[in-house]
């Protein structure tokens, strides 16, 4: 909800999500410019400074991709404007050299990036530590462990990064993004942050001299941190068991301490400054200490980071964690692990849990949603390429929606899957080995937003030199897994701005590529141009272009109404063997199971129709609305 | 004096992803703040938009910060979308103290369409939803929206049902207020309807 961010109320206590307290502190701090690229868990943030900027009188961007948002940040900060990236963990990634050389020169105007981690992956390919980076790149970061520290943790984090001249990094993970919790307004700033004339002599440059320095400025920021008021230890005076914790740790913990009735004889200590770590305020209750369990999210970084400042100290204690398995070493933190772990901290295990009697219930398998172009063109792609090519093919997938074509919902198209951006040069790669007799044809895609994120240089790349392939561009109109964020094909802005969209086909061309479109919904004639594609040699693109389901179903509910004439349906057994429930698989075709035919499910069904052309019987049937309609 | 029953209260939602479980979710925390209450809560919607399992914990306290996330075993309140969906957390997060309400009403998972799963008795889920409950109500949620007009609107129906559970945290009323803040209009009027229908499907079975 936009109106708590911008709500002039100090002291007003608001729900908030962790995203939504992300922007409140922004919005209190004073920002005068925003850039992210989408990814979850953090996406909301820049949807929501998209949406108040030109209120409060800053600057948004959704950039092309995480690099340019976080160079252009740091650019702003010449002219000291405070500015906010926003990032999820493999965009991080995707800046590492940015940040290594921004942490060598530091900055002018305050500068924080906001990384979101994704325990146990729910919307993730994989987990990754962003904590890591800090430490490689020698930069303060800090962990919120609610909603109302990852708002305070912002106009905390830009004061610090003036002071000393430093980026820092603000370290959230799904749990804090997605969670909700009541906030206590900040008072607002009349202005935002005042900008200043760059002189001539003033310098942002990487230089190996500045190694020295930016050291000595991680130095400050330890010092900082030994007096950081969102650090805290609460237990016994002197607690010779003692629970270390950060982000989301903290209040399983204490819930844990507290159902177990511990919080007398067990200490817990809360580090929000994750990086560089205070070591004479933790030093001070790792004298105590015997056995410290660490209670952290994805790796065993706080505990090795501890285990270190004990050994440096000559300290006996027994370490337990993520390292040791106490807690498990892959996935997000729950509750029930700490009361575990905690359990065995003090010496009164939990009983063993009772083998569980019941059968084990299905899982739900992901799905493109109903209406999805993504599921006509996977279906056809693998048609065409059992019917015109004789080896099998190779194809190569990417990051998006589009991913689930690795599974049942795409008929598990693709055998290799990297990272953003890499579908085009594995692809490319092995486009190149016709020359030693690999005769397979080689197929990859990206989506929309991913070819303007990171395909354009392995465009660029496959073009020049000749790879012989076939590059599918799946252009939904929209970044559509994140939650339909612009981006320069769209000819929105994060603002809401109208600008000329970016051709995708002109950019393609420009690059030399021969380029082909069709509409994945016309299945006829897209199956013959795949066909015809595919029996050629050297690079194709191809262009399919529809628009994302759920994307036009909120754009407009007028919808046509598709439903199963049962006497046309030859359904089961020696018919067509539920061709559009079985092979098909869209949730809007559902099975009647009393009468033994198809039917269409109306809570799921958009009213693409695809399914009408295809059925063999012609028995689905639509009816209402033009055909052609289009947002 | 406290109208929580437990402190802290905690309510598990469950559904799949696209049935408004995250606007419920939303709708009673948010009721819960004004009202001077801490709450923390916590959405698991990973694949939300695409047929995939999506839960919202609601955690609601007169004194403790909580981590959004319940501790298995402590649910009081389970409101589910889908039998399949509220067995599933039952089995984790119910006990002898939990209420339940849900949607009899399966959503058929796409392995299952495809003839690749088997998706379990309804019978026998029901009857163990209800094994492991104090209390397991069923309310046509789904069925009550479509006859409405708008089948996006089930989630409103359980949310009417859940505010006459005996030890429900919030008034018919106050959530009343609440959809009168959040709608205009048609679409007012529309989930005021849907809201009462589920209100009167729980009233009718209050001797279950």
């Amino acid at each position: 909800m936009e109106w708590t961010t911008t709500i002039d109320a100090p002291g007003k206590v608001c729900l908030m999500q962790g995203n939504e307290a992300i922007v409140r502190g922004a919005v209190e701090a004073g920002i005068n410019f925003a850039a992210s690229y989408p990814g979850s868990p953090s996406s909301q943030i820049l949807d929501m400074l998209g949406k108040i900027a030109e209120e409060r009188g800053f600057y948004a961007q959704w950039a092309a991709n995480e690099v340019c948002a976080m160079e252009a940040c740091i650019g702003t900060s010449l002219a000291n404007a405070r500015s906010i990236c926003i990032v999820k963990q493999n965009g991080l990634l995707c800046c590492a050299d940015a940040l290594h050389c921004g942490a060598q020169h530091g900055v002018k105007g305050g500068m924080v990036i906001v990384t979101s981690d994704d325990p146990s992956a729910h919307s993730s390919t994989n987990e990754f530590d962003s904590r890591f980076m800090a430490e490689s790149a020698d930069l303060p970061m800090l962990e919120p462990t609610c909603a109302q520290e990852a708002k305070d943790l912002v106009p905390y984090a830009f004061e610090l990064s003036e002071k000393l001249r430093q980026i820092v990094i603000i370290r959230l993970t799904t749990r804090i993004c997605h969670g909700r919790g009541n906030v206590v307004l900040g008072p607002l700033p009349q202005k935002p942050h005042q900008l200043e004339t760059v002189s001539e002599w003033e310098r942002l440059t990487c230089v190996s001299y500045r190694h020295i320095p930016m050291l000595k400025t991680l130095e400050d920021f330890r010092e900082a941190f030994e007096v950081c008021s969102y650090n805290s230890y609460e237990g016994p005076e002197k607690a010779d068991k003692l629970i270390a914790a950060a982000g989301t740790g903290v209040l399983y913990a204490r819930e844990a301490l507290r159902r177990l009735n511990v919080q007398d004889q067990v200490g817990l200590l809360t580090l929000a400054s994750i990086w560089p770590l205070p070591e004479k305020t933790i030093l001070k209750y790792l004298r105590n200490a015997k056995e410290v369990l660490v209670a952290e999210e994805v790796d065993p970084f706080l505990e090795r980071n501890l285990q270190a400042i004990a050994g440096k100290n000559q300290l006996t204690i027994k370490f337990t964690g993520r390292g040791d398995g106490a807690l498990p070493r892959v996935g997000e933190l729950m509750p029930d692990y700490l009361m575990s772990a905690v359990s065995n901290l003090i010496g009164r295990p939990l009983p063993e849990k009772e083998e569980e009697q019941e059968a084990p219930l299905l899982e739900r398998e992901l799905n493109f949603c109903a209406g999805c172009p993504h599921r006509a063109t996977f279906y056809l792609l693998k048609k065409a390429l059992k019917r015109s090519c004789t080896k099998p093919g190779v194809v190569i997938g990417d990051i998006g929606c589009y991913i689930m074509s690795g599974q049942e919902a795409g008929h598990y198209a693709y055998q290799a899957c990297n990272c953003m951006g890499s579908g085009i040069n594995l692809a490319e790669g092995l486009g190149q080995l016709h020359r030693f007799g690999m005769d397979q044809p080689v197929v990859t895609m990206c989506g929309d937003s991913t070819f303007f994120h990171a395909a354009l240089p392995g465009l660029v790349n496959a073009s020049y030199y000749h790879s012989n392939m076939l590059f599918m561009v799946l252009d939904n109109s929209a970044t559509a897994m994140t939650g339909f964020q612009p981006h320069p094909g769209t000819g929105i802005t994060a603002l809401g701005h109208k600008v000329e969209p970016m051709s995708i086909r002109a950019i393609c061309e420009s690059m030399g590529c021969q380029v082909t479109e069709a509409d994945p919904f016309d299945t006829e004639g897209t199956l013959k141009i795949l066909e015809d594609l595919l029996s050629q040699k050297g690079l194709r693109v191809l262009i399919m272009k529809q628009a994302c389901a759920t994307l036009m179903s909120k754009r407009h509910r007028a919808k046509r109404r598709v439903y199963v004439d049962q006497t046309k349906c030859i359904g089961d057994g020696c018919g067509c063997d539920r061709f559009c429930a079985r092979v098909w698989g869209c949730p809007g075709n559902s099975w009647d199971y009393k009468n033994n035919k198809a039917v269409i499910d109306p809570v799921s069904c958009v009213g693409c129709g695809v399914c009408a052309d295809l059925c063999p019987a012609g028995a689905i049937q639509v009816e209402g609305g033009d055909e052609n309609e289009q947002a | 004096m406290s109208r929580l029953e437990y402190n802290p209260l905690n309510i598990v939602i469950c559904g799949i992803g696209g049935q408004g479980n995250v606007l419920a979710s939303e709708l009673v925390s948010s009721t819960m703040n004004d009202l001077g209450y801490k709450v923390a809560v916590g959405e698991t919607y990973g694949a939300a938009q695409r047929g995939g399992s999506v839960m919202s914990h609601v955690r609601v306290s007169e004194t403790y910060d909580m981590g959004v996330l319940i501790p298995y075993g402590e649910a009081h309140f389970i409101i589910g979308f889908e039998p399949l969906e509220t067995l599933r957390l039952a089995r984790k997060y119910a006990s002898k103290k939990t209420r339940i309400i849900y949607d009899p009403r399966p959503v058929y998972p796409q392995g299952v369409l495809a003839g690749r799963q088997v998706y379990p008795d309804l019978m026998k889920m029901k009857e163990e939803i209800r094994s492991l409950s104090a209390q397991a109500v069923e309310v046509p949620a789904a069925d009550i929206a479509l006859s409405c007009g708008d089948p996006r609107t089930a989630n409103i129906a359980l949310l009417g049902a859940f505010s006459r559970l005996e030890g429900a945290p919030l008034s018919s009323q106050e959530l009343i207020d609440v959809l009168r803040q959040r709608f205009k209009g048609d679409v007012l009027a529309m989930n005021e309807k849907v809201f009462d229908m589920g209100c009167k499907a729980m009233d009718g079975k209050e001797d279950d």
